[in-house]
Order: structure tokens, then sequence, then C-alpha cells
């Protein structure tokens, strides 16, 4: 088993190196940071501009194939190299990406947690009112980009806060700036914060989920076991949610992988609209700083991600399922 | 092989009419369904506004009204203004139209490029499945939306975005074509693809007349469903200004100029937004009615 | 076996013949609402019975006659939407109508079930020594974890599953079929019910893992003492175990009697069809099996009179406009009520059949007692007429097929996740036999033994692993790419499932033109033969637009047949062809082969599991055992003196339709199942599960341990087994 998952991570770490370097390579290429210089006011000598570029490792007249090899070696040895204000691009990111994994891992548990819920019982209720009910709001949800769910959330969290006057809802930021007190009140800051733009990424993966468990539900509904189990004496209720569910949350589980993808492009959205420092954010803001390093460095942290989450789903999947275990 | 096949199925015409039982019976089934009726009555409107209304509003494409800046709706301008004087009515339905464009195109090459790749490599297996789908990996590891951005530059021009269609295709059939390669290692073991070897038609024509066929009704509604999140995605991509480049104009760039006047200016950003999600909602109903009516596992799960 | 937990504490059946029944069903009927404003389907339609301690009833019929439906209506089973009249009672009370609560009380205690697929019937997520104690558990929940571990490990030990104590552990994929079937009867006996119903109990698994359980069937009859409810399609299995027949059609019953007035004096013109379409092993010379011609009527709309008229060979006017009652034979109009009787009165009554009377739901039962006809008397039975090779000597025949030490191996694979090889399965592992021209050579085994890979390996054209394929004389390992393409043409093949068989996107004439186009055929020459094929197989012309969809199983296995037919093959590769149909759509099936074989001179590979079709349409049988043949020869020979013990098994295994001839047999059980292919038994393969292993001395059984046994000639015939000490048992 052990030899297996290590040529499983093996085969990841390659996929990432190689994501990662064509990231790196594209925004090299396409990205111009000298342009961050020039416009710079006043304009800097271009001698200057040549200099810094070149103590950054950014200089386009560098031949390409020296600047990624120079680059490379760095990101081996855990140094991802500068950003284009010249500060260490490590640092940054182990906190920003904190700030993005908070908001991934909650909302994920939050919206799959829900959504199986939902979705389980909606597939019990087939044609039933809950079940009309839970489909069409996902369905709606479904139809509806995460940008347009966030603006609105925000929206009406604006109106709610005029309406009564004091800040209800936190729509901005991660915590309060310059906020002051004890280690509780700071966590309780937090998650005063944290309550919007979480519910608004867990909104869209309940959706998703709450769908596709109720049709691997439905699959299972008529399964012969399900029948077996009622026909030793257990009402339907209790055959349904012993053995109908457990087996039911399995193929959930890599249909988790997919749907990754999805939610860390969500997060970015969710980050700048409320504000967060967090990894989409950063992208999007050095995209447009042409920060050749930043949005390579978020390039692997997005391809680590996904493969961890590919990873975890594999050792779930095994976990859950004996006839993949052994 | 293949003139001898042409030829033999004018030859047969007439002796050999069609039979479209079939065909109809799908047809019935679906238009049995209510979502799909009201799908696609729905994407009918928007489709006829999207082509009908610039023309009719009066006001072209891009042209300022600097008598009338962040107006609400009036006479004049049916849905309002923005902040250049632009008609929200004009640009929301031209972006519609781009959108709908960008959605169907990206749809037709990503679900194109899936079941090709996909079918050859569950058919083939061993060395061409592992390659096929080692890049399938690859495409699904690549951040897909940091890449999109890196090169929105390419999007700018005439035809500029033609290019967002082909990056967006290319970063969206990973996933089915993962499925339609499970499919067709189920199929390929079916009988009559065991038939068709044994007879010993060639492997590509195996694939193209007993395998994809199979999976079509899967493919449509896969791809309808591809329609409405390529729209979505195109919208995200403009919100932060890295999709459709101006002067080409998307739903997802009105709303993105609307969304920061979402209290102050609600018109702006209420119209595109509303277009936009009763597009995505009826391109979705069609999809998922299409998916219930062809898939025969889901009838069996209704009796 | 042990019974030291289940104590027999019922008193023997006889007893307690003349108690109340302990299930009575009285006019059940049961309707599906149609979705989506289809119709609605009919799917039972009337249906009574009752079984007392102790007694059990065979409910017989084909796919789609209710006989599953009203048991599961019986049971609570069915889904909401199912709608549900008459009146169900289990010890006089009623439990139709009552709700899931109160219902799962009964279920599991009082009346439990056994189903058909052991595959799909266990959670695959639990181990089964869980899912065992929580039947135990759910009806006495004060029972500790403990105990009811204990009772389960227990029960797994008497329904012989081996070491109980550590497979209690295993996961439902870790057994096979045969052991998954033995745990579902562990768990309807643990509660000790009253009524066990078995619905297909043994129709997913091999014929001598089938008579494993039928065995285990009788043990759980005797030490439960419950009544048995046996719902089969398959009249050998009824034959030997049952006391009293329900015969249904169409979700009605139309004949219903002791077994043996069932078997030998049928009434009914269905009942009487169904039996005379089973091939019988046990018959020299059988003639052409009995087809009951088109197919049952739709559940939907059912005609309005008997709904076999527009199948039955003696249908008149009256019989379509009223649906006849199940009555006695003597109830009948009264002209014919004397000779009625007469005729029943003359037959020796099974015992404890005397409460039940036999009764029948046809017009015209009165005349056919009393003309005493007989299947073949009332349907039209086709001649088939004689090959033309046979006044050839086989010796002076051409050869068709040659196989030479095949052997294929593959890789076998653990997880879907983390997938890897973990051994090597010796699916086909040195085979060899020969086909002549228009001869028929059966492969027969049971599920794993390798006919199968032999099959695809010799389709493949590829060359073997080891070994060698000649095919009309040419060597496939020697063949260029053209040369194999043109091979192809005499060599065909026919599958199992006439469902997946055909592309169901093509019609029946793309589907049957496919190898016509594909080696090149002209256009005019492919309509003209496509025609003269559906022609050929007994379809209409106007067929030739339809869907597979439309047609039923019969009907799309003679597709299957006519595209195998198009090239004019001299080798037709026939992949159990019979095995997924019903038994009166079968015959007429078997028949076409057999016909067609006469006509057109190609010879067969006929692939099967069931050797009582073998019999009928081989010429010549090959028995296969994890990856070998043990026995192969002159069908005649190896059925009347088989001289390998796996073949003696084999057939001693299969029941016959025949309940006297049944009673007074005794079955050989063979032990265990088959051992993994993937880890064959040293020297002789079968010696793990020889009945005549433990009779051998010592010495003998060291050469059985050691050496591998090579096929030799037995009886002086065309036969020959694998058996080192095949001339022993033969002297026997």
């Amino acid at each position: 088993m052990g030899k297996f998952l290590a040529r499983r991570l093996l085969n990841h770490v390659v996929l990432i190196f190689l994501a990662t370097s064509f990231a790196y390579l594209l925004a090299a290429t396409n990205l111009h940071p000298r342009d961050y210089f020039e416009q710079m006011q006043p304009p800097p000598a271009p001698e200057a501009v040549n200099a810094q570029l070149d103590t950054l490792n950014l200089n386009d007249e560098t031949p390409l194939a020296q600047r990624y090899a120079t680059w490379i070696t760095g990101v081996v040895q855990g140094d991802f190299g500068k950003t284009i204000q010249g500060r260490e691009v490590a640092d940054q990111m182990w906190m920003k990406a904190g700030v993005t994994l908070r908001l991934i891992t909650v909302a994920t548990l939050l919206g799959g947690a829900v959504g199986i819920a939902v979705g389980a019982y909606a597939a019990v209720r087939q044609y039933r009112r809950f079940d009309k009910a839970a489909t069409a709001a996902s369905f709606f949800v479904l139809s509806v980009p995460t940008v347009v769910i966030a603006i609105v959330v925000q929206v009406l969290a604006v109106a709610i806060n005029d309406g009564l006057g004091f800040q209800l809802l936190r729509y901005s930021g991660e915590y309060s700036a310059g906020f002051d007190g004890t280690w509780w009140q700071f966590l309780g800051n937090r998650i005063h914060h944290a309550l919007l733009p979480t519910t608004v990424l867990a909104v869209a993966l309940f959706a998703a989920f709450a769908r596709y468990q109720r049709n691997m539900m439905l699959d299972v509904l008529g399964a012969d076991f399900v029948r077996t189990a009622m026909a030793k004496g257990l009402t339907r209720r209790k055959a349904l949610f012993k053995h109908a569910l457990r087996t039911a949350l399995i193929p959930t589980i890599t249909y988790f992988t997919f749907t990754f993808g999805a939610l860390v492009s969500g997060a970015t959205f969710t980050e700048k609209i409320y504000g967060w420092h967090g990894m989409g954010a950063w992208l999007i803001d050095s995209i447009f700083r042409n920060d050749v390093h930043v949005v390579a460095a978020v390039s692997w942290f997005m391809a680590i991600t996904i493969m961890a989450a590919s990873f975890l789903s594999d050792v779930l999947y095994a976990w859950l399922d004996p006839r993949v275990r052994v | 092989m293949n003139t001898i096949e042409k030829s033999t199925e004018t030859a047969e015409a007439p002796s050999v009419p069609p039979a479209p039982d079939r065909l109809k019976d799908v047809v019935r089934r679906l238009l049995g369904t209510r979502r799909v009726i009201v799908g696609l009555a729905m994407l009918a409107l928007l489709t006829v506004l999207a082509f009908v209304g610039p023309l009719i509003s009066g006001w072209e494409v891009g042209r300022r009204d600097f008598s009338a800046m962040l107006e609400g709706p009036s006479f004049e301008h049916w849905m309002g203004t923005n902040r250049t004087g632009q008609d929200i009515f004009t640009q929301s339905t031209a972006g519609l139209q781009k959108s709908l464009l960008i959605g169907l195109l990206v749809a037709l090459i990503s679900t194109g490029v899936a079941a090709l790749v996909g079918a050859f490599a569950g058919y083939f297996g061993k060395m061409t499945d592992k390659a096929l789908m080692w890049v399938a990996d690859l495409a699904l590891v690549l951040p897909n939306f940091v890449i999109l951005a890196i090169l929105s530059e390419h999007f700018i021009g005439q035809g500029g975005w033609l290019v967002l269609v082909i990056l967006l295709a290319a970063f969206s059939w990973m996933v089915t074509s993962k499925m339609v390669r499970g499919l067709t290692i189920s199929l390929r073991e079916r009988e009559y693809i065991h038939a068709a070897r044994f007879m010993g038609v060639p492997p590509h024509r195996i694939i193209l007349r007993h395998i994809l066929p199979n999976m079509s009704s899967l493919l449509i509604a896969d791809a309808t469903i591809m329609v409405s999140t390529a729209i979505i995605g195109e919208t995200a991509l403009s919100y932060f200004g890295l999709g459709v480049q101006p002067p080409d104009i998307s739903l997802g760039m009105v709303i993105a100029a609307g969304s920061s006047f979402a209290t102050t200016a609600p018109w702006m950003f209420v119209f595109p937004t509303v277009l936009l999600v009763l597009m995505v909602l009826a391109v979705n109903m069609i999809g998922d009615g299409l998916r219930d009516a062809l898939d025969p596992h889901s009838t069996s799960r209704r009796s | 076996m042990s019974t030291d937990i289940i104590e027999t504490t019922e008193v023997a059946s006889d007893e307690c013949a003349g108690e109340a029944p302990v299930l009575e069903v009285t006019d059940l009927t049961v309707t599906f609402p149609g979705r989506n404003g289809g119709p609605d389907v009919h799917a039972v339609r009337g249906v009574s019975y009752a079984v007392r301690r102790g007694e059990v009833l065979g409910i017989v019929g084909e796919s789609g006659s209710g006989k599953s439906v009203s048991s599961m209506a019986a049971m609570g089973l069915l889904p909401d939407h199912a709608e549900v009249t008459g009146s169900v009672r289990l010890h006089g009370e009623e439990i139709l109508g009552l709700d899931d609560r109160a219902m799962a009380r009964k279920r599991g205690k009082v009346i439990s079930m056994v189903f058909q697929d052991p595959l799909s019937g266990l959670t695959p997520v639990y181990t089964v020594g869980d899912q065992l104690a929580e039947a135990v558990l759910t009806h006495e929940p004060r029972t500790s974890r403990a105990q009811a571990r204990a009772r389960a490990v227990a029960l797994l030990d008497l329904v012989g599953i081996p070491n109980a104590e550590q497979r209690y552990r295993s996961f439902p994929h870790e057994f096979s079929g045969g052991m998954r079937q033995r745990v579902m009867i562990a768990m309807a006996m643990a509660n000790d019910p009253d009524v066990i119903i078995c619905d297909e109990p043994t129709t997913a698994l091999d014929v001598t893992i089938q008579a494993q359980i039928l065995d285990l069937l009788r043990t759980a009859r005797r030490e439960t003492g419950a009544a048995i409810v046996m719902i089969t399609h398959d009249l050998g299995v009824v034959a030997g175990f049952v006391d009293r027949v329900l015969v249904m059609y169409a979700g009605r019953p139309v004949e219903t009697g002791g077994v043996d007035d069932i078997y030998y004096r049928s009434r009914m013109p269905y009942t009487m069809g169904l039996l005379g379409a089973v091939p019988r092993m046990d018959l020299d010379d059988q003639g052409a099996l009995v087809p009951i011609e088109g197919t049952p009527p739709s559940l939907s709309n059912p005609p309005p009179g008997c709904p076999f008229a527009p199948r039955c060979p003696l249908v008149r006017p009256e019989c379509e406009q009223t649906e006849p009652e199940l009555l006695e034979i003597g109830d009948r109009p009264p002209g014919e009520e004397v000779r009625a009787r007469s005729a029943s009165a003359s037959g020796a009554r099974a015992p404890g059949a005397d409460a039940a009377p036999q009764r029948v739901a046809c017009l015209r039962s009165g005349e056919i007692a009393a003309q005493g006809w007989t299947a073949q008397d009332i349907y039209p039975v086709p001649d088939i007429p004689e090959t033309s090779f046979s006044h050839t000597r086989r010796q002076d025949r051409r050869e068709v097929l040659r196989v030479t030490d095949l052997v294929k191996h593959h890789a076998l694979t653990r997880g879907a996740v983390f997938k890897r090889r973990v051994g090597t399965v010796y699916a086909v592992d040195g085979v060899d036999f020969d086909i002549r021209e228009g001869e028929t050579l059966a492969l027969v085994g049971e599920s794993g033994c390798g006919k199968s890979s032999t099959l695809m390996e010799i389709m493949g054209l590829e060359r073997p692993q080891r070994g060698s394929v000649t095919v009309m004389g040419k060597d496939s390992s020697t063949l260029s790419r053209s040369d194999r393409f043109r091979l192809r043409r005499e060599m065909q093949i026919v599958f199992q499932d006439p469902m997946s068989a055909l592309d169901p996107r093509m019609t029946v004439f793309d589907i049957i033109a496919e190898p016509l186009r594909t080696h090149g055929r002209s256009p005019a020459e492919t309509t003209r033969r496509v025609y003269e094929l559906i022609a050929l197989v007994g379809l209409d012309i106007e067929h030739a637009t339809r869907f597979p969809a439309e047609f039923s199983g019969g009907q799309r296995q003679r597709i299957g047949i006519a595209r195998a037919l198009a090239l004019e093959p001299r080798l037709l590769v026939l992949d159990e062809p019979v095995s997924a149909l019903d038994v009166s759509i079968q015959a007429g099936v078997v028949n076409l082969l057999r016909e067609l074989q006469a006509r057109l001179g190609p010879a067969y590979l006929f692939v099967a599991h069931d050797l009582s079709v073998v019999r009928h349409i081989a010429d010549r049988v090959a028995v296969m055992y994890l990856g070998r043949i043990v026995e192969i020869g002159d069908t005649r020979s190896v059925y009347s003196r088989p001289a390998h013990p796996y073949t003696q098994a084999l057939l001693s295994a299969i029941p016959l339709p025949d309940p006297e001839k049944e009673r007074a047999r005794t079955h050989i059980v063979l032990e265990g199942d088959l051992p993994s292919p993937a880890n064959p038994p040293s020297g002789c393969r079968f010696r793990t599960r020889c009945q005549k292993f433990l009779t051998l001395a010592e010495t003998d059984r060291e050469r059985c341990v050691s050496v591998e046994p090579r096929i030799l000639a037995v009886n002086g015939e065309d036969q020959g087994a694998a058996c080192h000490f095949a001339k022993r048992w033969g002297t026997d």
C-alpha cells in the first residue's frame, strides 16, 4: 500500500513541477515587469530599471532559460524569488495561503455537509415537496455565478446594516483594522468577518453537492442490498440511513476532487470582493503589477492544493470503500 | 472502405426507409418535461433579445449619451445609462450576444475534444490511455485561471475573443473526457463491440460508429451544461477585466462595470445580472432535462 | 453441519398438515401506476395461495409473470407508489396495509426472504458478519453485541461457511456468489421464521453450487420447520423440492396442484409447452424441443381473454372473450366433468396434496384431460433434417478449427484507486481440441473455468501466449493483417446477452449489413443478402427498419444469428446463445440453430454452462475445469458413461424436470467453491473438491497431488478423461 501511495505521490510531484514551470514560463513571456518600473513617477533611468530587474531576476534581456534556471534552483530550495517590490515571496505566501486555506476548508466542510444531508434527504423524499424545493434551490444557485452571489450578498449586507443602523454583518476585510482586545475577542471578530464570505463559498458548494448526492442516493435507493436490509427487519428509514447513505457517500468523495478546482477560483472572487488578503486576491493584484514570481508561486500553491485534494479523496475513497482497500 | 460505405447507403435508400422512431420517442419525452419546454422558451426569447435588442434600442453599442450619464431607466434609455452615458439595455443585449456565442463555441470545441480523447484513451488502453490521461491530469492541475489571466492581453483586438474561446475550451474538456473514457471502457466490453471487432471493423470506425454514437445523449447533455459553465467562466474573468476586451463587449463586462454601483445605481447591475442568470438557468434546465430524457438509467429510476 | 445453536424446535412437517396455513395470500393484485402519462402496469392480477408449516410451494413462471412481485408485495417491500390490493394473512393476521414499523417487526422474524442476486444483495461496505448480526439485533435489541456476534458466527457455520470465526470479518466482495447466497440464507434463518420466501435463490449460481444451495435450503427447512415458497423459472429445481406448484403467466396463476399432477398430468397448454420446451439431460433422443411461438402479452394493456390465447395452439374464439377462472378440472362444463374426474382420479396423488386439488385456468382443460394430450400432440414441432455430413466418418471430414496447447494468462490486479498486479490468473492453461466440418463441439464448465477466455483467444486470431490456434488450416500466429481480415469471414460469433450484442443505435438492417459492408460487398448484394438472412432466421421483412430495443430477447438473438451468418462462415462460435432466454423462447432458438446447421453446414463451437442444452445440440462435448479440459468426447458417451469425477458430479448436480426421477436420485454434492484460477492446486486441479479423492489410498492420493493428469482415452470410443484413475471409475 505504502509503495503505491508513494508512486502516486511521485506522479503528483511531477505534475506539480510541470504545472508550476509552465505557469512561470507563461508569466515570464507574457507579463512585462519592465513596464511596472517604467511607469513609475518620476520615470527612473533605464540603467536603474535594468539593475533593479536584474537583482529581481526579471530582466527580459536575460535569456529566458537562464532566468528559469535561476528561479527553479531557488524554488527547489524553498526560495520563490522576490516580489516586484523586492520582498520575499515565500514569507508573504505562507500568510496568504493560511487565509485562503481557512476560507476553503471551512466552506468545504460546511457546504459539503449541508449539501450531502439535503441531497440525501431529497432523494428519499423523491418528488415530494422537500425534494422539489431542494432541487429548485440548488438548481437556481448553480445557475448564478459565484461573483454575482458574492456581490448580491454584499449589497444585502449593506442594506441590512443601513436598515439596522449598526454593523450586524461585516463584509470587508478579515478583521477590523487596529482591533484591540483579548485573544478570544479577536477570534470572535475574525469569525464575525468570516461569516459572509464563507457562506457565499459554501452556498455554491452546497448546491453542487446536494444535486450530486441526490443522484447518487437515487441510484442506491432501489439497490438489492437496501431491500435485503428491509427484509431482515429494518424499517425503510433505518435501511436507507444505515445502508444506502453510507454506500452513496463513496462516489461523492470522488466528486469532491472535481469541484475543488472551481472552489479555488470561487475563493478568488470571494477574497477579492470581501477584501481578504488571500492567494486569489494576491494573484489578481500581481497580474496587474506584472509580478512574475508571485504569479508562479500562486500557481504552485493552486497545483498543490488540487493535487492534495485529489490525493485526499483517493485516501478517503479507499477508507470508505472496502472494495478498493487492501 | 469509406467509399463503399457511402455508395451503399445511397443505393439502399429506396428499399430501406428511415426509421425515426427512437428520435421521435426522445422528442416526445423531452417535450413531456416541463423543464425543457420552459428552458427552450426562455432561451429562444433571450436569443431573440440578444440579436434584436441592440438594433431596436435606438442606441449603438458603445455610443455615449453625454446628456444622460448614470441616469435611471427612462423612455429614452429603457434600462438607464452608466457612468459614461452608454445605454445599459444596448450594452447588455450586445454582451448577451457575445456571451451566448462564447458559450456555444466553447461547449462545441471542448465536448468534441473530450469525446475523441476519452474514446481513444478508453478504447486503446495501455500506453495511449496512460499518455492521454496524463495530459488530462496535467491540464487539470494547471491553474487555468492564472493562465487565462496571464494571456488576457491576447484577447484584445479583432477576433481576440476567439482566443479566449479556445483557451476556455482547452481547460474544460478534462472531466468530460475522463467520463467518456470510463464509459468507453465499459462499452468496449459490450458484446456488440466485440462482434464488430471480430468482424474485422477497424478500431477508428468502431469508435466513430459504435462507441461515440452510443454515448451521444450523454455528450449532448454535457455540452449543454458546458455552455453555462463557459458563460459563467467568462463572466468571472471579465469581472477582473481579464476576459473579453474592449471594443468587444460581453455580459461579464457590463456586470463588472455595474457591480461597483450596485447600491447607488442598481439598474446598472440588476438588468445584466438578471439576463445572465436567466440565460444560465435556461441552458441548465435544457441540459438537465436532456440528461433525464436521454439517459436510459434515469428513466428506469422513474418507474 | 453444526446445530448447537438452532435446535430443531418444531415437529416434522407431516404432523402439522392439518394446521391452519402460516401464510395465506388471497386475490392479491399489484399495479404500478404509469409515470409521465404512461399506462398502468398490472404486474399481478389476482394471486391466491396458502402454505402450511413445513410445506414447500413452488411458484413457477417466466420473466414478467409477476411471480417475484407478488412475493415482494407479501413482504411489504414494494415501493410506495405500487398499488396493492387483496389480502395477505400471516398466522391469520392481516399484514397488508400495516405501516412500515409494524411490518418491519414481522420481516425477518416471522417471514423472511432469500433473494436472487447474491452479488448485489449484501451491502458492500459492511462485513458479512455485521450484516448477519444486525438481523439478530434488529429483532432482539436486548442482545449484547457479543451474543449477536456469536450467533452470527454460529449461523455462518451452520450454512457451511468454513472458518466462520475469521470469515465474519470478510466483506461481501471477498465472498464467491455461492458463499454470499449462503450468507443470505443464514440471514433469512437468523430468527427462526415461520415462512421463508426464496426468490430464484439459485438462478445466478453454477450448477454444482446450486446443488449445494438446494441442499442447504432442505437443511433450513428441517432446522426451522418453516414453510417455504420457492419462486423459480427452472422447472428442474422445483421438481424434486416442492410439494405443490403454482404456475403463473402474465400476472395470474394458470395452473396449480400437487407437483406430480403438474408434471405428469398438466391440463394447461402453457404448462405443457413449458415442460416440453425444457431440454432433458436424461433422455437420449428427445427430438426437437417444443417451441411456444410469440411472446407474453404486455402487462400494461392485457388482452381481454385468456392471456395465453395468442400463443396457444388450442385457442378457440371463446378463449379471447373472457379470462378463464382458476377452477378444478371437474368444475368445468358438465359434459366433460365425468371424464375429467376419472382422469384425475386414476393417477397416484403426491403425498399431502389432497388438501390442494389441481386447478386450471383453461377452458379446454377437461378436453385435454380426456384426450390425454401431451405437449408434442398439441404444439407443432419442427422437423430437423439431418446434416449432409452425418454419413461421413468424423476422421474423414475437414478440420475447421484446431486448438493446440492454448494458454492465456493475465495479470490479476487489485484495487480501483491504487491498481496494481498481485498475481497471475491462469485463465486458459493448455487446452487442446479440434472441430470438424458440420459438427458441434460444446465447451462446458462453470463460471471461471476459462471457457469464455478460450473463445476470446480463438476469435482474436492473434498469436497466443503459448500453443496455437489453427482456423481452416491457417495458423493464427503466421497471419498477416490482411490474411487475418480475410480469415474473419470464415468464423463468426453469436453472443450470450441479446441486449448487449446488438448496437442499440443501429437498425436491424444496418446491424446485419455491417459484416457485409466491412468485407466490401456491393450495395445491391448487401441489400439482397440482408433480406435473405432476415427470412432465414424467421423474422419479418418489416423488421429491417426497426431498432433492437423493439424486439424480444428471442428475436434479438435471431438478429445476432443472422449477422453471424451473413458472410457464410464455416465456423460459428456460440457463446451461451440461449442462457439469457426464457425456456419457451430458448426452445425456438435451439431448434433454429440445429436447423441452420443442417441446412447450411457450419461447424459450431458451442460454449455453455447448461448441460441439458448441450446434450440436446452437441455432437461432442469438452468439459473444462480451471483452465483445462478434464473430459472430452462424443456427447452420448460422455453423458451415459462420464469418466471424470468432475463430469460425474456436474451431471449429477443438474435437477431433472421429473419429480419421480428426481426424488429417486442421489446428487453428488461437491464440497466448497471453485479454487481461484490465480492459484490452482498442484497436480490434478480438481482434487481439492473431488468426491473420489477421499476414497483413494494414500499412495494414489500422492499421485493426484503431484502429477498433473493428461487426457487419456477411456471406454474405447471417442472419449478421453484427464484423471489418473478414470478407468477405475468406469468399472464401478
